[in-house]
């Protein structure tokens, strides 16, 4: 048999990749919809428009989405220091941006809630010199969820910054182009894609974030509650298909959101020669 | 003068690139920067182009100083080594890049552009390509499609970092001859970047020759061939045997054609084609052995051994045209007469 493949394994890869999908993904995802689907339609539909799942639904996807895009556009201007510039103490700093990935959420929650509170270190400034409060209101929730994403961007922009040939900027000025003409028409368009995909990781995490956004959250129905916290919230009132239906629209919305993030990074990188 | 160079010096850190570089460019010409890896030759070329600042001294461009202007404002046109082409853009738009990115005021209709774009496409003979992305395309067509992004700004001087130092040998060959011919179409003051002497001799109007950061020689292909300023500048200019006179070649010498009164230093470099083989006659006195040949197509190569009179042995290379090598019929191992036509002479 003529062997055309350098690395022999396809069959024992995808067998175990199936499996790893069923019994990691599709089993448990199968039996939350079973679940909901103890459910009638009608129920199923009481209970996503009773007014206080729409709005935990507004403040989960509205402060994610938000803070994502807070997340790309500063772990963007991180990279980007991380890769063309030294300093001293890069290698530390370097080192802290993985922070989030390993702390604890609830520690990171009770900490952030402690310095934006109103009575925090830099809540009290915020607060006497703006007077925006910080923690315990919806903008709690972005914080946090900017703490959380903003990692995956920055890991995902870095390495395609450093592989941009920094030639390019200078043939670029060699044709006229100004900084910023530079700026927009060489570098952003080749790190687009990497800063959509690290937006959607942070937009995914932030969907799903529960341990640091209960504690800076204040956790007002209507306002600052999350789903997260009405799924458990459900739970331990022993609703559980009220729950697994929360958590199956939960799962469609993100699904669906994650779908038209990664058809956007498909058409930039057509657009920009990359397919 | 189309580009001037004063008193140009620059180092990094402790280590100094050029040394006071002072060098004039007339109009029109196609001028290579030759020598070694690390002689200053490409930091030379990004000073001039202003992507790079010199510690001191000035660049005029068409008489106007340009020291401190940045880059995008000197008009001139840079074909990076690597050819830098914008990965993103298709060739049609990496080519309009330079006139899109101008001032509204200067920037010339979507129609003009087209135009212009398809006539460099057509000049540098890749319209075809238009619509594909630089990772479509091979090493010789980018460096052509870097060519015409870089032509279409009109630039007053077109500046090369080693333009065919990442083709295949061929292509290079191909496009060396293109080169030539291109340049003589546009007549813009141009200069390249090379460390292979082949091809700086065979396409530029006048070589300049640098080692450690300093001006070995300027002047023409023939030139600097036929009459090698030092040492350096000829070994580093084709092939070359040395004899160095300390080293008892003296008498050596004398039998193979040099003569005392011609000496006019203590080294001399003799071209392998400036060696005439005669099959020997004497028998054992004759100085050299046939040890090897190669065929280099019309040149054969001869690798020929020379017994010292001390015994004492050293390698040389002579060269002679294929036809007369066969005429010889020689065999490995013959004995040689070796005449020497022309040595140059090195203190």
């Amino acid at each position: 048999m003529p062997q055309s493949n350098i690395m022999p394994g396809f069959r024992p890869a995808i067998s175990l990749t199936l499996v790893y999908l069923a019994l990691i993904v599709l089993i448990p995802l199968s039996a939350m919809l079973l679940k909901s689907m103890q459910l009638s339609l009608d129920e199923y539909w009481a209970i996503l428009t009773n007014h206080r799942v729409q709005a935990s639904f507004r403040v989960s996807f509205g402060a994610a989405l938000i803070a994502a895009a807070v997340a790309a556009v500063f772990g963007f201007i991180i990279a980007w220091s991380l890769v063309r510039y030294t300093f001293p103490g890069k290698r530390l700093f370097d080192a802290l941006i993985d922070l989030p990935f390993a702390l604890p959420t609830a520690v990171a929650g009770i900490v952030l809630a402690t310095i934006y509170e109103p009575n925090g270190w830099i809540g009290k400034l915020v607060m006497d010199n703006l007077g925006i409060q910080i923690a315990y209101k919806p903008l709690g929730i972005v914080f946090a969820l900017i703490f959380i994403g903003l990692p995956f961007v920055v890991r995902t922009i870095e390495p395609v910054l450093q592989e941009l040939d920094t030639a390019m900027e200078e043939a670029a000025a060699s044709l006229g182009a100004t900084r910023l003409q530079a700026f927009l028409k060489v570098i952003l368009p080749n790190i687009l894609p990497a800063t959509i995909t690290g937006f959607a990781l942070a937009f995914a995490r932030g969907v799903g974030e529960y341990g640091s956004v209960i504690f800076i959250a204040g956790n007002m129905p209507y306002i600052s509650e999350i789903v997260p916290l009405l799924i458990i919230t459900k739970l331990e009132q022993y609703e559980y298909a009220g729950a697994t239906a929360i958590g199956m629209t939960m799962l469609i919305l993100s699904f669906v959101l994650l779908l038209l993030i990664n058809g956007l990074q498909w058409w930039v990188r057509r657009r920009s020669g990359q397919l | 003068m189309s580009i001037s160079v004063n008193h140009i010096s620059k180092h990094f850190g402790a280590f100094s690139a050029l040394n006071n570089i002072n060098l004039d460019i007339p109009e029109g010409e196609l001028v290579a920067l030759l020598g070694p890896s690390g002689c200053g030759k490409t930091t030379l070329l990004r000073i001039i182009a202003g992507l790079e600042q010199a510690d001191q001294g000035d660049i005029f461009l068409k008489g106007d100083k340009v020291t401190d202007k940045p880059v995008k404002n000197r008009q001139i046109g840079f074909v990076f080594q690597h050819y830098a082409l914008f990965r993103h853009m298709t060739v049609f738009e990496n080519v309009a890049f330079g006139l899109r990115v101008k001032p509204r005021r200067d920037r010339p209709s979507n129609e003009v552009i087209t135009k212009k774009v398809h006539a460099l496409l057509q000049l540098v003979q890749l319209d075809w390509l238009h619509d594909r992305y630089p990772d479509q395309l091979s090493g010789g067509q980018r460096q052509r499609i870097a060519l015409a992004r870089a032509l279409a700004v009109e630039p007053s001087v077109l500046l090369m970092d080693e333009p065919f130092g990442a083709l295949d040998a061929s292509v290079r060959k191909d496009l060396r001859q293109w080169l030539r011919n291109l340049h003589h179409d546009l007549n813009v003051t141009s200069i390249f970047v090379t460390h292979d002497q082949e091809e700086a001799m065979e396409v530029a109007s006048q070589v300049v020759v640098l080692n450690h950061g300093r001006i070995e020689q300027q002047g023409s292909p023939s030139d600097i061939y036929d009459h090698p300023v030092n040492a350096f500048v000829s070994r580093f200019i084709g092939q070359t045997n040395v004899f160095d006179l300390d080293e008892h070649d003296a008498d050596w010498l004398q039998t193979a054609g040099i003569l005392n009164p011609h000496q006019e230093g203590k080294i001399a470099h003799v071209r392998p084609h400036d060696i005439i083989i005669e099959k020997s006659t004497t028998g054992k006195a004759a100085p050299a052995t046939v040890k090897d040949w190669q065929h280099l197509g019309a040149l054969i190569r001869l690798e020929l051994v020379k017994n010292g009179v001390n015994g004492s042995t050293a390698h040389l290379f002579a060269e002679m045209p294929n036809d007369q090598f066969k005429e010889l019929n020689l065999n490995r191992g013959d004995k040689v007469d070796l005449k020497i036509r022309q040595a140059h002479w090195f203190h």
